[in-house]
């Protein structure tokens, strides 16, 4: 692999960029694999990375129906944090931040991981407790949080009414190591990498069967015909229902439309990402000028990736509630990503009834920012059969009833 | 200043023809201000022909590299004319110029530039653009780590973005409207006219909305003769005929923004942004139903890929035209066309009949054109078949063309002195909306363009289509072929609602003979990377030939992928003009047939709609409706420091003056304790069960036992998720043999409401019970304290001794004359009776009560105070012991877990091992060792870390005051096996690290024994 640089761009140029090579290879699927991932998002992705990088296990194939990285990882709104309640989310997002600090060298990718700080308001008494009680869990967990007034939140993002007429801001959780990043490059430099280790990226390939030897896994089938593996993992997000259905087990998943939406660019006028819960809508503004705005999910149950526009009124009603400057902006485009919830609202990442397959899913609407840590702890799980960082997330936490419910402390989670 | 006061003009030279311009009102002058620059206009022009007509071909900066940038179109696929529009209330970014209208006293200032639009520091020149190409951002800036954040990402976002971020607060408002119609017709063109008019004569209700100021579309300014008459007769005609059809409507301004599933649409008015008022919203947001959608949208023009090709001056041939014929105002003296296509020759005609002069018409054709070709040959105008443009010459604006071989490499034949290009790729249809909800695509060859697929229409809930497509929209490229498809789908739509058009002839259209279109992708056809890399395909973002080629050669081979890589279509123009343009040169460089590669999504809104409209109404106050209960008058008037609860506002303390919210509740908790108190409890949800299955239902709804419950007693219950997890409490009344009536916490009453209506109609819908919310019906107050009873009997009327009414029993009767059920209900330990009297009167009684009370000091207190008072008793809040997560036996609650029933909602899942383990953090009292407040929110540490470094905990707070009654801090907590850790002291670190020490008590601190409240 050609290393990227601003000097192998002054290379380039002078032969007006024909020399260039491919960021993955194109290759045609093996008879077999050590491990097979099905679904290039950026948490299959990951997941081979670090079964590579931490594990030496390289002979990987991982196998996308369309696109990589056209999945939720290609359109969710990139915030990263890491302030979550409970200590075994707490320990998985923290790993997955701080892998973000370093992301962009580690894969010699600019991510742009950009660690310009998140803040939830308080906008209630009741949001107020909440975060309190998070910054005190975060201070035990090694997490950097803090509970600031609503004098700092004006400071830090001049463009917040903070006395708005119907929920004033009363304070905020926040922390200023979160952030975003460009989530089509964290998806592109881990492929990109994990080509260079020699795996096999198989795009516009589907899984159409999972094919078992009794209790254990022998391989899939795909559109481009049968694949052998010795162990499988299912980082599917949306779809995950499907595939388990093929494996023959179920999950406690559910697949619902989460919506988004982006402004016209204009200049840089918000440096920090902002999430209000109580009014019920977020906001950042990207590199290239677009505010960015996340809401809610849609009430049924569905797989169209379509927007629906009830969610979008009321996430734009909220916002502008809060910025009232973004009455006279645009709304250039809005979509939809299937999300795949459970119960709890927390992944699950776990063995399974079949014998050599592992599942990663469930980070429903926010798990872009754990898709460093995911895979860190995936392939942890699948090399070694248990990780510290995985222990809390198993498919038995539903049957003993051992809840991660991270919902306690802020109604969205992204 | 007196010189402001003066008004200055700024005469620029004008390139307003005599004649012309259809659109234009030339008796009304209307003056404007670019860049501070005083201009002049006409009534009716937009802002784009009006500044073309002052010669300001220059509008803005683009994106990436902020080469000048100059009007490309003349609707709403413009990409280069934005402008910051406006000023304070009125500031709007990124407003295009060829959709705004001109008129009176308008500013606008071009963007994306610094200092000035002429001279902009940013520009990026030809040589250093080759180390910026697609996707180099991704390669570079990697190291020192620290430098993306502080370093190169600022300064990228200084040079991105485009218009200034508002700073005032919009002084407009905006409205929604929703419309339910048979049909909806969009885009008000002859196509649109056309199916409005055959539908309507079948009886359909009909919607026909079109964005622009004007009708017709394009076929006026392309000279359409309908019927033997001009086109605008026959479309002021059909407009005649239309508005006397009392079941349809036709709206201009009025843009098709989205479909959405089940015939749901939305568009968005512009009502005053023409015309700017103090009396109209800015915006209307219309939702609409539609049974069936007919989408008129036409087709836009594709640019042609040469070198050059974004300098100002070269624009598409319709824009040329439209600017001359619709406006009277000349794009440039000298125009050069360039086409692959009949159509552009309109132009160059046009032109000539404008009295312009057209030294050459390049068609990349090497058969040439047809009989438009002709016309324009026997006007004298040269034309040269199988030629192309090699490169075009100019800075700011153009300056000439440097002519080639389309076929070759480019290898300059001549160069021409020209100062306009006006270009023509051919036309694609507009297909977004068809997109939007599903519906797909094919390719069609002889037009080289996509289609809607009538075969793959958006289909409704019944699995039929509910989209359809007419005109240009649907690639029909004559006049006569789009009516006649008009009529023909208008028909059709009309039979799918059940309705038949009368049988009528389309109107019939001069039609002239059109030669085929040859695509031409790239000009030349050999271009070399040198002149590749001065292609444009998106102006806005600076994407050209090579960069899509460059993200192929990558590996980004999917479209998406091309999207991503390049930017290509990710504009604010959403790519109208380079997607398919993009699109072709990608499958080029894949050598794959560009229906195999396909397009990307497209996605609602159609343009770009202001965030306001959205938001409509519901801005500020009126942002969610305040629910205010009888007294909230009287609480506003006596202090109330508010705190929101749902969609409620509650006193947390009413504060006299001088004095702090703290104080205020402190006070208020001593007055309730000494003597009397007063509580508007009229927020607590009162839900009525009512039918002969009630108390079955109610039996598995909450875990106590309901159904034993005799009429006239209450019973504090329980209500706990399917996950076993405690949702809500409250105390339910049994009202008589078939009627409870239920109260549920402030927060809880609507989800709960809905929680029960969830169970009843999909698990339990045979069972005969009906539920209704009430909350709102009755003004319930709380009088609290020792002397409660003594208020209550000074007022008169029913028996509230212990006997008649004891603790936890309820009464209908009268005080004070007034019609009440009294409920012997405590949550603070003290006497208590909360009262509920009809909402009309709430506010009398209170009165009522206040004025008997004054001999005890009778003391109003908000809810602060009541948490207070029910933490020293130790009993639980919802929201603040239970946090989704906590179940009934955590609580000390067991008692409440009725073991009698064989089932309730929860029962099953507090089986499971987790939830059954004795080791579970469970509900104790803790009090300081120094006295002082706990932490809200902090946590008890245990030994030691967990696998993941993470300190260990055992415990934590979960509700913490300090206490008047006991003039000490008093918290409640969960803790490991707390009720069997009495008197242990554990360690809880605030965020600084220090540590509070706390002992394990019992959580009832005040009054355990009851009497107080038994009395
Ligand atoms: C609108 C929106 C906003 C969001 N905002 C945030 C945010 O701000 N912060 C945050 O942290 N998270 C956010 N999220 C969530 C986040 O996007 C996802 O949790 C995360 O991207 C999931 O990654 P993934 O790799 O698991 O799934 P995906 O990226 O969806 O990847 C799964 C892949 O599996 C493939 N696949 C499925 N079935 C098959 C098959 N049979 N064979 C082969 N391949 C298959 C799919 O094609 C897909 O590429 C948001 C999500 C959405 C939709």
């Amino acid at each position: 692999m050609k290393r990227y640089s601003a000097f192998a761009i002054a290379r380039e140029a002078a032969r007006y960029h024909t020399g260039w090579e491919r960021a993955w290879r194109a290759p045609e699927p093996q008879k077999k694999y050590d491990v097979i991932i099905i679904g290039a998002g950026g948490h299959g992705l990951a997941t081979a990375y670090h079964l590579g990088k931490n594990h030496g296990i390289k002979n990987v194939a991982i196998i996308e129906k369309g696109w990589l990285g056209g999945g939720n990882t290609g359109r969710n709104t990139t915030i990263i944090r890491s302030n979550y309640l409970q200590d075994p989310s707490a320990a998985i997002y923290e790993k997955s931040r701080s892998l973000y600090e370093t992301m962009s060298q580690d894969l010699n990718y600019n991510v742009m991981f950009s660690p310009r700080g998140v803040m939830m308001l308080a906008q209630t008494q009741h949001e107020i407790r909440g975060y309190q009680r998070t910054a005190h869990a975060n201070a035990l967990q090694g997490v950097q949080t803090e509970f600031i007034g609503p004098q700092k939140v004006k400071e830090l993002c001049p463009i917040i009414s903070i006395d708005g007429p119907r929920y004033p801001v009363l304070g905020a959780l926040w922390q200023a190591r979160g952030g975003t990043a460009r989530h089509d490059a964290v998806a592109w430099g881990y492929a990109r990498a994990c080509s260079d280790m020699g795996m096999d990226i198989l795009q516009r390939t589907e899984v159409t069967a999972i094919r078992r030897d009794g209790g254990k896994v022998v391989g899939v089938t795909t559109t481009k015909g049968d694949i052998d593996c010795d162990k499988l993992g299912i980082v599917v997000a949306g779809h995950s229902g499907h595939l388990a259905d093929m494996a023959g087990f179920r999950l406690p998943i559910e697949s619902v439309p989460l919506q988004a939406l982006v402004s016209e660019p204009i200049k840089p006028c918000m440096d920090v990402v902002i999430m209000a819960n109580t009014v019920h809508g977020y906001m950042s503004q990207s590199d290239k000028g677009e505010m960015v705005i996340g809401g809610g999910t849609d009430g049924h149950n569905n797989y169209t990736q379509r927007g629906s526009f009830h969610h979008v009124e009321e996430t734009v009603r909220a916002l502008i509630e809060t910025f009232p400057m973004l009455s006279r902006l645009k709304m250039l485009r809005q979509w939809g990503g299937i999300v795949d919830v459970t119960g709890d609202r927390s992944p699950i990442l776990s063995k399974t009834p079949v014998d050599g397959i592992f599942i990663n899913c469930g980070w429903g609407t926010g798990g872009f920012k754990a898709i460093p840590g995911s895979g860190w702890a995936m392939a942890d799980l699948m090399a070694n059969g248990r990780s510290p960082l995985t222990d809390a997330f198993g498919l038995e936490r539903f049957r003993e009833g051992r809840f991660i419910d991270e919902s306690v402390a802020a109604g969205v989670a992204h | 200043m007196e010189l402001e006061n003066l008004q200055r003009e700024d005469v620029l030279m004008s390139t307003r023809l005599a004649a012309g311009g259809r659109l234009l009102n030339r008796g009304k002058s209307v003056r404007f201000e670019f860049n501070g620059k005083h201009l002049r206009g006409f009534d009716g022009d937009t802002l784009a022909s009006a500044l073309l007509a002052n010669d300001q071909m220059l509008m803005g900066r683009s994106f990436k590299y902020h080469r000048p940038r100059g009007l490309v179109a003349s609707g709403a696929e413009e990409p280069n004319g934005l402008v910051n529009l406006g000023k304070g209330g009125r500031f709007e970014p990124n407003a295009r110029v060829t959709t705004t209208e001109l008129f009176d006293g308008l500013t606008a200032t071009s963007q994306n530039h610094w200092p000035s639009l002429d001279f902009d520091v940013g520009v990026v020149n030809n040589y250093a653009a080759r180390f910026l190409p697609a996707g180099f951002y991704y390669k570079t800036f990697i190291q020192p780590r620290a430098a993306w954040k502080h370093v190169f990402e600022p300064f990228i976002r200084q040079s991105a973005g485009l218009g200034k971020a508002p700073k005032d607060r919009d002084v407009d408002t905006y409205e929604h409207f929703y419309a339910f119609v048979d049909v909806l017709i969009v885009g008000g063109g002859i196509a649109g006219l056309q199916a409005a008019k055959t539908a309507g004569a079948s009886g359909a209700k009909v919607l026909l909305i079109e964005q622009t100021g004007h009708w017709g579309g394009r076929a006026p300014v392309d000279g359409a003769v309908i019927d033997g008459k001009s086109a605008d007769d026959w479309i002021n005609n059909t407009l005649d005929l239309l508005d006397k059809m009392e079941n349809v409507q036709v709206r201009s301004r009025l843009m098709g923004a989205g479909i959405y599933d089940h015939g749901y649409a939305l568009a968005h008015e512009r009502l005053t942004d023409h015309a700017p008022s103090d009396d109209m919203p800015r915006h209307r947001l219309w939702r609409i139903r539609a049974k069936q959608i007919i989408t008129a949208t036409g087709a836009i023009e594709r640019p042609l890929s040469f070198a050059g090709n974004d300098i100002p001056g070269v624009m598409l041939a319709s824009a040329v035209r439209d600017y001359v014929v619709n406006y009277g105002v000349s794009a440039g003296d000298r125009t050069v066309v360039v086409t692959n296509n009949d159509d552009a020759y309109r132009t160059a005609i046009a032109l000539k009949g404008a009295g312009l002069d057209v030294p050459l018409i390049l068609d990349a054709r090497a058969s040439g054109g047809g009989a438009l070709a002709e016309e324009a040959a026997a006007l004298g105008i040269r034309i040269a078949n199988g030629k192309a443009i090699a490169s075009v010459k100019g800075g700011k604006r153009v300056t000439g063309v440097q002519v080639c071989a389309q076929a070759g490499e480019g290898a300059v034949l001549e160069e021409i002195a020209c100062d306009a290009i006006a270009m023509s790729g051919g036309w694609s249809p507009v297909v977004h909306l068809w997109s939007h909800c599903g519906g797909k695509l094919i390719w069609d060859d002889a037009h080289a363009h996509f289609r809607p697929d009538a075969d793959r229409a958006p289909t409704g809930a019944d699995g039929e289509p509910f989209v359809s497509v007419t005109g240009g929209a649907d690639g029909a490229m004559s006049f006569s072929g789009a009516l006649a498809n008009a009529d023909e789908t208008a028909r059709h739509v009309s039979k799918r609602i059940g309705r038949k058009a009368k049988k009528a002839t389309p109107p019939n259209a001069d039609d002239v003979e059109m030669a085929p279109l040859a695509p031409v992708w790239k000009m030349p056809q050999g271009a070399g990377i040198k002149l590749r890399s001065k292609m444009w395909l998106d102006y806005q973002n600076d994407v050209k030939v090579s960069d899509v080629q460059l993200a192929a050669q990558e590996g980004f081979e999917s479209v998406e992928h091309t999207k991503r890589y390049t930017t290509l279509g990710m504009a604010t123009d959403q790519g109208k003009l380079s997607n398919i343009n993009g699109l072709a040169v990608l499958a080029d460089s894949l050598n794959e047939e560009i229906p195999q590669v396909g397009t990307t999504t497209f996605r609602p809104p159609y343009t770009p709609i202001s965030m306001g409209s959205i938001a409509g109404e519901a801005t500020g106050e009126r942002f969610q409706p305040l629910r205010r209960t009888p007294l909230h008058d009287w609480h506003a008037g006596n202090g109330a420091y508010w705190e929101p609860v749902g969609h409620w506002r509650r006193p947390y303390c009413f504060q006299r003056s001088g004095e702090s919210v703290e104080d205020a509740v402190q006070r208020e908790v001593k007055a309730t304790r000494d003597s009397l108190g007063l509580l508007d409890a009229s927020t607590l949800g009162k839900i009525i069960v009512k039918g002969p299955d009630a108390g079955k239902f109610l039996d598995m709804l909450y875990t106590n036992m309901m159904s034993t419950l005799k009429p006239g007693r209450c019973r504090y219950g329980l209500m706990c998720s399917e996950n076993g997890f405690l949702m809500d409490d409250g105390v339910v009344a049994r009202i008589d043999e078939d009627t409870w009536l239920c109260h549920t916490t402030t927060g809880g009453a609507d989800h709960i409401h809905a929680h029960m209506e969830e169970w009843l109609q999909t698990e339990w819908w045979d069972w005969q019970v009906f539920t209704a919310n009430v909350t709102e019906q009755y003004a319930q107050i709380a009088v609290v304290g020792p002397n409660a009873r003594n208020l209550l009997e000074k007022l008169g009327g029913m028996d509230v001794s212990a006997d008649a009414l004891p603790f936890m029993a309820w009464a209908d009767g009268q005080i004070g004359g007034f019609d009440v059920r009294a409920y012997r209900i405590s949550f603070s330990g003290e006497l208590s009776y909360e009262i509920a009297v009809p909402a009309s009167q709430g506010r009398a009684f209170w009165d009522a009560l206040l004025e008997a009370g004054a001999e005890w000091q009778v003391t109003p207190y908000g809810t602060e105070a009541l948490h207070i008072m029910r933490a020293e008793k130790g009993f639980i809040m919802i929201g603040d012991e239970t946090d989704g997560t906590v179940i009934p036996q955590d609580l000390g609650l067991d008692w409440a877990l009725s073991k009698k029933k064989n089932d309730y909602l929860g029962k099953r899942a507090q089986q499971r091992s987790h939830m059954a383990d004795p080791d579970r953090w469970k509900l104790v009292g803790l009090e300081t060792l120094d006295g002082s407040v706990l932490p809200d929110g902090a946590y008890a540490t245990a030994d030691g870390t967990n696998a993941n470094g993470q300190r260990n905990t055992q415990g934590r707070v979960t509700s913490t005051y300090h206490s008047p009654t006991l003039g000490r801090g008093i918290a409640m907590g969960l803790v490991l096996n707390g009720p069997d850790r009495i008197g242990e002291v554990i360690d809880f670190p605030k965020t600084d690290g220090s540590i509070v020490k706390a002992k394990i008590v019992n959580p009832v601190f005040y009054d355990p024994e009851g009497e107080k409240q038994n009395v």
